[in-house]
């Protein structure tokens, strides 16, 4: 633990996050217990994807039909819901919600630099998730279900995109840095 | 043997149970680990907070020692466990673009379900993002499908790049990440704490840490000391339940059911030939390729019969049978699909499909102390060239041999494991 999160955590009296190597070493044993009874690891992107075709085939469901990416996923009868994906999504918001709860995090506010307005982050946020699911389509799968569990398996695609992502982000982080800081 | 399909284990309620508790875990994990603060992913990117680099990496790390001992101890078979396929630019590409949505945005995917999970706005706006880029995707897919497929190289792993033991690979990858954890501690010094470079503290001291990492190179050393299943191994593994399909000769396939299916067009055929180079080049079938036992043991070679279309069937064979059922058990080990043993061998084919007068006779064998001989003698060697023989079908209608035989080929299909983000 350093000390700004000492001192943020004074301010706003949530417990202080754990050590990030604990964190990451129980991630690795979720990861690890995922493909132990499961064969495959996490994921959260593709589970997004089926919810919101799920959401466009209530609206417009010849429209999911004739488009073929569409389809796939919720195309004639088939319920994009039932997916063992968008089980480990609801699993996922629990588990954030709880541990939210329980240390004393779960509360309504927006995450932003000093120098932007919460709208502005809103609007930021949007785009950038925008930008982020359209890639994460193109490189089939996000940062948990393609880097982090392609990884941990040594797949050359999963190591070849986790590097981009590092190097489309300090790319542009200097262009970026009002936003945050 | 894991790892297992829970669905098929459970059933479907039982197994979306125990996936919805992996979700738990992971959501909980990311959120304790301040994955749901945006302002904390972002830092990363500037040098003054690297949570996420060390969580991630540690997370690789630690499933990936976990996964890949176990399987040197045999407790996992690493060939039924989903590997993401490598597409390899489309991902470069996607993961260039995620890094600039990272910046932007100040999460990804999974981490903004849990911003949202913990009430915090901007991951709600970010998830909302996610849908909508996912959506313009899926409309615009069709516009570059030649380039979303492109580069496929299918389940392809580092050892498989680098040529190296897979236990190696483990082992650089740990101490890869053990040396960028050490300059991750002093770039927060230096940039997150602004400590001045002579007063950071180069040597680590916290002994938890050290005795973390000497714990996983221990680990990792002995994935490389153990090494991976062999062939062999992995047929004690599926021993009892294939055995029986030897016993009862259910994939053993009569020359006349060969001769079919290599003039399906609906089946694409891939004879192999176990023989030596002598026998091979006296007389083999129409497209047959001859295959060493090495070959048999090369992950390369048995990679290249697995990432084959559905309606591929593999027949191996040899002058009798002793060797074809050995390559038969190390192909099944390996987890190649569809395989089956030519009934007989060359030996048979060649008395139920003669060659012409002259060029090959019959020789008796008295006591055959090497099944393995080829029982005919050659005046020249004719490979498949001699076509009747070769390939009986293609000079003659199947019924002008007048054949009985039962039908063995069944197709089956690969399981297809999907990964969390499909």
């Amino acid at each position: 633990m350093n000390n700004s999160q000492v001192q943020s955590s004074k301010k706003r009296k949530p417990k202080p996050y754990i050590n990030p190597y604990l964190g990451g070493a129980l991630l690795g044993l979720v990861l690890f217990l995922a493909y132990f009874f499961t064969s495959a690891g996490l994921g959260a992107s593709g589970a997004i994807s089926h919810v919101q075709v799920a959401l466009l085939d209530v609206f417009f469901p010849h429209h999911v039909d004739e488009v073929g990416y569409f389809a796939e996923m919720a195309g004639g009868k088939v319920n994009p819901l039932d997916s063992s994906g968008v089980m480990m999504l609801i699993g996922t918001l629990l588990g954030g919600a709880l541990s939210g709860l329980i240390h004393g995090r779960l509360k309504i506010e927006t995450r932003k630099g000093p120098n932007i307005s919460n709208k502005k982050r809103w609007i930021f946020a949007f785009i950038g998730g925008a930008i982020m699911g359209y890639g994460a389509r193109m490189a089939r799968g996000c940062t948990s279900g393609q880097a982090l569990s392609g990884g941990a398996v040594l797949s050359v695609g999963s190591w070849a995109f986790m590097f981009s992502i590092f190097i489309g982000g300090y790319a542009l982080a200097y262009f970026f840095r009002k936003v945050w800081n | 043997m894991a790892p297992f399909d829970i669905i098929a284990l459970l059933g479907k309620s039982l197994g979306y149970m125990v996936y919805l508790l992996i979700g738990v875990g992971f959501g909980a994990v990311l959120e304790m680990s301040g994955f749901g603060d945006s302002r904390k992913l972002s830092a990363q990117f500037y040098l003054k907070d690297m949570t996420v680099l060390k969580v991630m990496f540690t997370a690789i790390v630690v499933a990936m020692v976990l996964i890949f001992s176990f399987s040197s101890m045999q407790f996992v078979d690493f060939s039924r466990v989903y590997v993401n396929p490598t597409y390899l630019i489309p991902g470069i590409l996607g993961g260039l673009i995620m890094g600039i949505g990272f910046v932007i945005g100040g999460f990804c995917p999974g981490t903004s379900i849990v911003a949202l999970s913990t009430l915090k706005v901007d991951g709600f706006m970010f998830a909302i993002g996610v849908a909508f880029g996912g959506y313009v995707f899926g409309e615009s897919v069709s516009l570059f499908q030649g380039f979303q497929n492109s580069t496929y190289m299918g389940r392809f792993i580092l050892p498989e790049l680098f040529g190296i033991s897979t236990g190696l690979t483990v082992l650089l990858i740990v101490l890869m990440a053990l040396v960028m954890f050490y300059w991750a501690e002093i770039s927060e010094s230096f940039f997150g704490k602004k400590i001045s470079w002579n007063d950071i503290p180069k040597l680590p001291k916290n002994i938890v840490k050290i005795i973390a990492s000497a714990l996983l190179v221990f680990v990792a050393l002995f994935t490389l000391i153990s090494g991976q299943p062999t062939p062999e191994e992995r047929w004690n593994w599926i021993k009892n339940k294939e055995s029986k399909n030897l016993v009862q000769r259910s994939v053993f396939v009569h020359p006349g059911e060969l001769a079919e299916v290599m003039n399906d067009t609906l089946f694409y055929s891939t004879l192999l030939d176990v023989r030596n180079e002598t026998d091979y080049n006296l007389f083999h079938l129409d497209n047959a390729k001859r295959v060493t036992f090495s070959n048999l043991h090369d992950p390369a070679y048995i990679k290249k019969l697995i990432d084959v279309p559905d309606n591929t069937v593999v027949v191996v064979m040899s002058n009798n049978e002793t060797d074809a059922v050995k390559a038969w058990k190390l192909l099944r080990a390996q987890g190649v699909m569809n395989v089956y043993i030519l009934d007989g061998g060359i030996n048979r084919w060649l008395k139920i499909f003669p060659l012409k007068p002259g060029i090959a006779t019959p020789i008796t064998v008295e006591a055959k102390a090497d099944n393995e001989i080829l029982d005919y003698r050659f005046t020249k060697s004719v490979g498949d060239t001699i076509l009747i023989a070769s390939n009986p079908f293609t000079e003659m209608k199947p019924t002008d041999f007048k054949l009985q035989f039962d039908r063995k080929v069944k197709m089956k299909k690969k399981k297809v494991i999907t990964g969390g983000c499909g």
